[in-house]
């Protein structure tokens, strides 16, 4: 058993095993790992917006993924019917809606799909995407017309 | 059950986020989407858990989780032994009253792949049903094994090319039909089975609510378009969703009790299979002549299963 070394990372055993004496018990092993999502109590999460939260640092919520996006939506509230749409559908969590109204978009959850865009339904639509580089000012000040329907 | 109130969107919007933003997912995986729905459409403190696949690896990154709940993963094929097990011990000490708060509502939820759903993991949940645990089992249904590099399973469609089924010369792809999961799961009894899709977000989250409010083992097959494998633009997941719907390839319906059967969308306009099938890359070699009959084969079992449905919901039996 003495050059025994099993393929184990910290608080997984390796100490005892490197002590060279006995194995661990396999009710000693600490398998797989636990990752509490929150600093403190989470029983009433449901009830907290995000921003009331107390996310621990496991939280992917804590993470983002800003750097996969080639191009971003841009949001003009001035053309939103709050209607919810891209809420529903976004697979990021990355609409900002607080209080049946759609405030903007989370961009460090963003990763840029464009299905926000796809499902907007007003004329122009009030989701458009951009370079990532692009200010808002400038976004903004590029948004087309409202298109005429084609008889 | 507290739930949310979905009447229109606008008021299922105020629901506070329980699945994490800065998981990797695809862009566009419409995964997330039902996830998502199904942790906003109540507010009960919720025991998760999920199979090996997409949804696993990818809200499990550690040092991460996307999970604002309980969430546990073992293994491929045990969620539904592991919500069931969960479930039992709840119970068993609600019943002592040793739990922390003997009066939260819990509910417990199992996600699976339609790999670990249909096959690998399907005695798991078959025990669990007859077991008749109260949770609600969803499978993602993406029609291919996607975690590792989209292998066919039984649940991919007659026609469509998977790494391990591939189209070619000799080949149009897979040849089998695809396993009628949710009869198998109705033929268990069990209280409440669903087929839902996410373009239809409102019969999606009633069905959910319903699930999860009726006791027992629930089993709902949702339509979860993978933008990777099926080969579609990420921007396209609601759309190809509607196509989805819109051409019967994915019927919305529930059965409840192993034989009370609603149709909850029936298309205005049903729209011929082509469209959804031209919409995806998976399909695209049966638009060679000589493979015109492979679409024929699909669009005649499409009639076929929307007639039987038809039927079943009139017989009432
Ligand atoms: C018992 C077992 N067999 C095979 C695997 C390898 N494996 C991991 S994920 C996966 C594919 C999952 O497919 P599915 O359940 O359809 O979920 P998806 O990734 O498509 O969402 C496979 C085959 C495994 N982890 N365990
Ligand atoms: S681009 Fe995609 S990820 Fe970004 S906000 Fe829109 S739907 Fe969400
Ligand atoms: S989909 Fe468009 S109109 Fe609707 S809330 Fe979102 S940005 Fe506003
Ligand atoms: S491969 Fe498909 S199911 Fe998996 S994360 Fe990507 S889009 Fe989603
Ligand atoms: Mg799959």
């Amino acid at each position: 058993m003495q050059d025994l070394k099993l393929c184990a990372q910290d608080k997984r055993g390796i100490h005892e095993l490197e002590a060279g004496k006995d194995l661990i018990g396999w009710d000693e092993v600490t398998q797989g790992s636990v990752l509490p999502s929150f600093e403190g109590d989470a029983s009433n999460v449901a009830h907290l917006k995000q921003e009331e939260r107390c996310y621990s640092d496991f939280n992917s919520y804590t993470a983002t993924v800003a750097s996969w996006r080639v191009k971003k939506p841009v949001f003009n509230i001035d053309v939103c019917i709050d209607c919810q749409n891209c809420w529903v559908w976004c697979p990021d969590t990355s609409i900002i809606s607080r209080d049946k109204q759609m405030l903007g978009i989370d961009y460090d959850h963003c990763k840029g799909c464009e299905v926000c865009v796809e499902v907007c339904p007003t004329n122009p639509k009030s989701l458009l995407m951009f370079a990532e580089q692009e200010d808002l000012e400038t976004a903004l000040s590029q948004w087309p017309e409202k298109k005429k329907k084609e008889k | 059950m507290a739930i949310t109130s979905v009447k229109n969107l606008k008021e299922f919007s105020t629901a506070n986020d329980r699945f994490e933003g800065a998981h990797t997912l695809c862009p566009g995986c419409a995964h997330s989407m039902i996830v998502r729905e199904l942790m906003n459409c109540t507010d009960d403190n919720l025991v998760v858990t999920t199979n090996t696949g997409c949804l696993e690896v990818s809200t499990a990154v550690y040092p991460f989780t996307s999970w604002d709940t309980s969430w546990m993963h073992i293994g491929f094929e045990n969620a539904a032994s592991a919500a069931g097990g969960a479930e039992a011990m709840y119970k068993a000490r609600k019943k002592k009253g040793t739990l922390k708060d003997n009066d939260a509502p819990v509910k417990f939820v199992a996600f699976g792949g339609d790999g670990s759903t249909f096959d690998i993991g399907f005695q798991w949940l078959s025990g669990a049903f007859e077991r008749g645990h109260d949770f609600t089992y969803i499978c993602l249904d993406n029609e291919n094994y996607a975690n590792t590099g989209g292998q066919r399973s039984s649940a991919t469609p007659i026609g469509a090319t998977t790494s391990t089924a591939q189209a070619g010369t000799h080949s149009y792809g897979k040849k089998e039909k695809k396993k009628d999961i949710v009869a198998i799961m109705a033929a268990h009894g069990a209280p409440y089975v669903a087929q839902l899709a996410p373009n239809k977000w409102k019969s999606m989250a009633k069905g959910f609510q319903k699930a999860l409010e009726t006791e027992g083992p629930c089993f709902i097959n949702t339509v979860s378009p993978c933008c990777t494998e099926w080969r579609f633009d990420p921007k396209d997941t609601i759309s190809i969703t509607d196509l989805a719907t819109d051409t019967l390839m994915f019927p919305i319906y529930e059965i409840i009790d192993g034989h009370e059967l609603n149709i909850l969308y029936r298309p205005k306009n049903v729209l011929p299979v082509e469209e959804y099938l031209a919409a995806q890359g998976r399909y695209k070699h049966l638009f060679k002549p000589e493979n015109k009959h492979v679409i024929e084969e699909i669009q005649k079992n499409i009639n076929e299963y929307w007639e039987m449905l038809q039927r079943r919901e009139e017989a009432r039996v």
